[in-house]
């Protein structure tokens, strides 16, 4: 449970910064009125749905650690055998990476107001993610040839279930970056338009993270790394 | 030269108005609303129409284990399933959905002074999800085979293996789909009240001037969208070793002289993400019931709250601890002893700010003018009972106690009284309180108080003579235990007599539902602020509040939430959206 311990300590932490910024000392039965003094402790100048995506990630982040934790504590048990993962996966990140590269770009043509960039860019990013999808698909069948079914292994079990998730949450966001899409075309208003194509930047990063860091522990290095640590420390 | 915009100095004159879905049609007004006022109130039918099974369910264990041997059709199978499906409806179909998804969403905009919650149509699919679960937990009753009969932990390897009921039938697979919808749609629900409280804050309405309902469902509802993931990949997970035959918390195992084809899983890795999510569960039913009987008690005894900023602190330190205690739910697990020291030590810890939080509701009371309504009689009675439940969970936070009784009726004692009762008592609180304000009614006063002391009497005399069963050491989750030593003719007496008060009990909760529906058409009028309370729900120009709450302009909050009786005040409450300072002047004249 370790993993998930370091997660909320992140949250932990992010939480108590802005805490610490809400004047949590104050003593609210001496102070009537709407004194100058308050500037800062009413909404966030950020613009809401940016906030209910980031509250959002955060769940995502809880939910993809309490998957890697369980991993951890299912791997240390006598049956597990490791499953060598199929080389597609390594194209499949690069074009994921390649999903997230060609939002960033839209973002930046969205704030420059180049619709026809916007465009290019959000059909980039949706024909790669879906590009990604089909990749896990294929690595999936190679794997199942190879035979490494999932209820055979512990690890291949694991595998497939992480990836299954990680796949649902991208084809999630695909309905949302298919509604900017419709927007981008469609003519929805500029500022309105430069909010969701952030939206989808922003999640898309984050799903990219979350994969590199599924990537790491399911290949294997993030085991090796935290035993070298082990190691350092002891 | 730093250059200062003037932006950064001066308040935005007005909170930016949001765009309010506006129904037009019967359907999208109450049944497809995006409204967070109906959405709360169907919340709240949907929970209490589900309660009412759960408690169905809890008469006919009453029944078994008060009159073993005499009714035919509780079988010992079915006994489990009741025992199994009243317990989840409770903890989530009926708690935490009425408590985040009811008095969530009625209260935090109308608290906050916002129009509507910042996401309305999440809000109208979060309920709408939350329904599809309930059906489907529902359903499993009528599936073949009947609900999963588990125990509400869900343990397995047996919760999945062909002597437990619904373990290789439908049961199980419905129970854990049921869950896995409800998590979702909890999500889509809790980024809303989340985000609400961060963005929807009218002007002036900082942190530290809401009132602490708000704080304790805020609190509650950040626990339980971290919390919440836990259970869903341990749900996930068990769905895929029951259908498709993965291992990852099947041990190796033979099955009525047949080997499996699990092997090698970890059932001691479900309780970790069980009882991940199973703890802070406890504080998500707990912390927004301390926000709000902090604001009956105040409103009551009309007085200032003692110590707002240590009932904000507590509270944000019982949410952050809650994530580090799972483990004293595993005492018997076979952990390794400084694992165990290590969970009571930090369970222990937990009581110093739910400790300083009693102290100040009691403080809050001292010299106050002390109105006995029926929601200020649940509030004290939620006290009581909730320390007398927090007590016993001092025993059962020690290893070496918790060990021998754990398996004990001691411990459905313990939890029915901290979890179970103290929660109930102050959402039968909280209606009474706002049901004024949904309904534009009062409730009967007369009904309320026999509802009161029956609900409240009758429950010490269920669940207090319990905690000596089980300090006898009559064991929990057994269907009958009438050929054992221990059952002695005093503790068979004492069964009979807690199943004779849980009947009592039960019906007084009929009395409640009568009241309930009776006095929407024929309570007193109520008025817009019948109890002369402060925040802002009770200053909409309209009860109950219309689509958009506030009407034109949005209130502008001056004071905290706790202004009564202020000297030098014409009344004895001063509205949060009253501007001017009413404090005596410091000096003497």
């Amino acid at each position: 449970m370790s993993v998930i311990l370091v997660f909320l300590l992140v949250v932990a932490g992010f939480a108590g910064w802005w805490l610490s910024h809400q004047r949590l000392t104050a003593k609210p039965w001496l102070e009537q009125g709407l004194a100058e003094e308050f500037v800062g402790l009413g909404r966030s100048a950020l613009p809401t749905a940016k906030i209910g995506l980031g509250v959002f990630l955060a769940v995502v982040g809880c939910l993809f650690s309490l998957f890697v934790s369980a991993y951890f504590m299912r791997m240390g048990l006598s049956d597990w055998r490791p499953l060598p993962l199929p080389r597609l996966l390594w194209l499949n990140t690069g074009v994921l990476v390649l999903s997230s590269v060609a939002l960033q770009c839209a973002v930046v043509a969205a704030r420059r107001g180049q619709m026809d960039m916007v465009r290019l860019g959000l059909a980039t990013a949706g024909l790669t993610a879906l590009a990604f999808l089909a990749g896990q698909l294929v690595a999936w069948r190679q794997l199942t040839e190879d035979g490494y079914l999932l209820a055979s292994n512990p690890a291949n079990s694991f595998f497939y279930l992480i990836t299954a998730m990680h796949g649902l949450h991208i084809l999630g966001g695909l309905v949302g970056l298919g509604r900017t899409s419709a927007g981008a075309w469609n003519g929805a208003r500029p500022e309105r338009l430069r909010l969701s194509v952030e939206l989808c930047a922003m999640y898309w990063h984050f799903l990219l993270f979350v994969w590199l860091c599924i990537f790491a522990v399911l290949a294997g290095w993030a085991a090796t790394f935290v035993s070298i640590c082990q190691r350092l420390l002891t | 030269m730093v250059d200062v915009t003037p932006a950064d100095a001066v308040p935005p004159a007005e909170v930016g108005e949001m765009e309010l879905y506006h129904p037009h049609s019967w359907w999208t007004k109450y049944v497809f609303s995006q409204d967070a006022k109906v959405i709360a109130v169907q919340y709240s039918a949907t929970a209490t129409a589900i309660g009412l099974v759960a408690l169905v369910l809890s008469w006919l264990m009453r029944l078994q284990l008060g009159f073993p041997g005499t009714f035919d059709f509780i079988t010992p199978e079915a006994y489990y399933q009741f025992i199994t499906m009243h317990g989840m409806i409770m903890v989530i179909y009926l708690l935490t959905a009425l408590f985040l998804g009811g008095f969530g969403n009625y209260l935090i905009p109308l608290m906050v002074g916002a129009r509507d919650m910042v996401f309305p149509y999440v809000n109208m699919l979060s309920y709408w999800i939350y329904l599809l679960a309930v059906l489907v937990l529902v359903s499993s009753f009528f599936a073949p085979g009947g609900p999963t009969g588990a125990g509400w932990t869900l343990y397995p390897p047996q919760a999945i293996m062909t002597g437990t009921p619904g373990g290789q039938d439908w049961g199980i697979i419905l129970m854990l789909s049921s869950l896995i919808l409800f998590i979702i749609g909890f999500t889509m629900g809790g980024l809303n009240y989340v985000v609400t409280v961060l963005q929807g804050r009218t002007r002036g309405m900082t942190l530290m001037r809401l009132p602490l309902t708000v704080w304790g469902i805020f609190t509650a509802t950040v626990m339980a969208l971290l919390a919440f993931p836990a259970l869903f990949v341990a749900c996930v997970m068990m769905l895929l070793d029951r259908v498709l035959g993965t291992s990852f918390f099947m041990p190796a195992i033979v099955e009525m002289g047949e080997q499996l084809q699990h092997n090698g899983g970890s059932p001691i890795l479900f309780q970790h993400l069980f009882w991940f999510f199973g703890h802070p569960e406890v504080y998500i039913v707990a912390l927004p019931a301390f926000g709000i009987v902090s604001d009956l008690i105040s409103t009551h005894a009309r007085k200032n709250i003692f110590g707002y900023r240590m009932m904000v602190w507590a509270i944000i330190a019982i949410g952050a601890l809650s994530f580090v205690v799972w483990a004293h739910h595993m005492y018997v697990s076979g952990m390794h002893p400084y694992f165990g020291f290590f969970f009571a030590t930090t369970t222990l810890i937990i009581a110093i700010p739910t400790a300083i939080k009693v102290y100040n509701w009691v403080l809050t009371l001292w010299r106050g003018d002390i109105h006995l309504t029926v929601p200020m009689l649940f509030a004290l009675a939620f006290i009581v009972t909730f320390v007398n439940g927090g007590l016993t969970g001092l025993f059962l936070g020690n290893v070496v106690v918790d060990v021998p009784l754990s398996d004990t009726m001691f411990v459905v004692a313990h939890f029915h009284m901290v979890m179970g009762v103290a929660p109930i008592l102050v959402i039968f609180g909280a209606i009474y309180h706002w049901y004024p304000k949904v309904t534009g009614r009062m409730l009967n006063e007369a009904l309320g108080k026999f509802h009161f002391w029956v609900t409240f009497l009758g429950a010490y005399l269920i669940f207090f003579p319990m905690h000596y069963l089980g300090l006898m050491g009559i064991p929990r989750r057994y269907a009958e235990l009438t050929d054992m030593t221990i059952m002695t003719e005093s503790a068979r007496h004492l069964n009979s007599f807690i199943s004779i008060m849980a009947f009592v009990v039960g019906f007084a909760q009929l009395v409640f539902l009568f009241n309930l529906i009776w006095s929407i058409r024929h309570g007193r009028e109520a008025g817009g602020n019948p109890w002369r309370a402060t925040t802002l729900e009770w200053q909409t120009p309209q009860t109950p509040p219309a689509h958009g709450n506030f009407g034109k302009e949005l209130p502008i909050v001056y004071r905290w939430a706790y202004d009564y009786s202020v000297p030098g005040a014409k009344e004895d409450f001063i509205p949060q959206n009253v501007p001017g300072d009413f404090a005596p002047s410091r000096e003497p004249a």
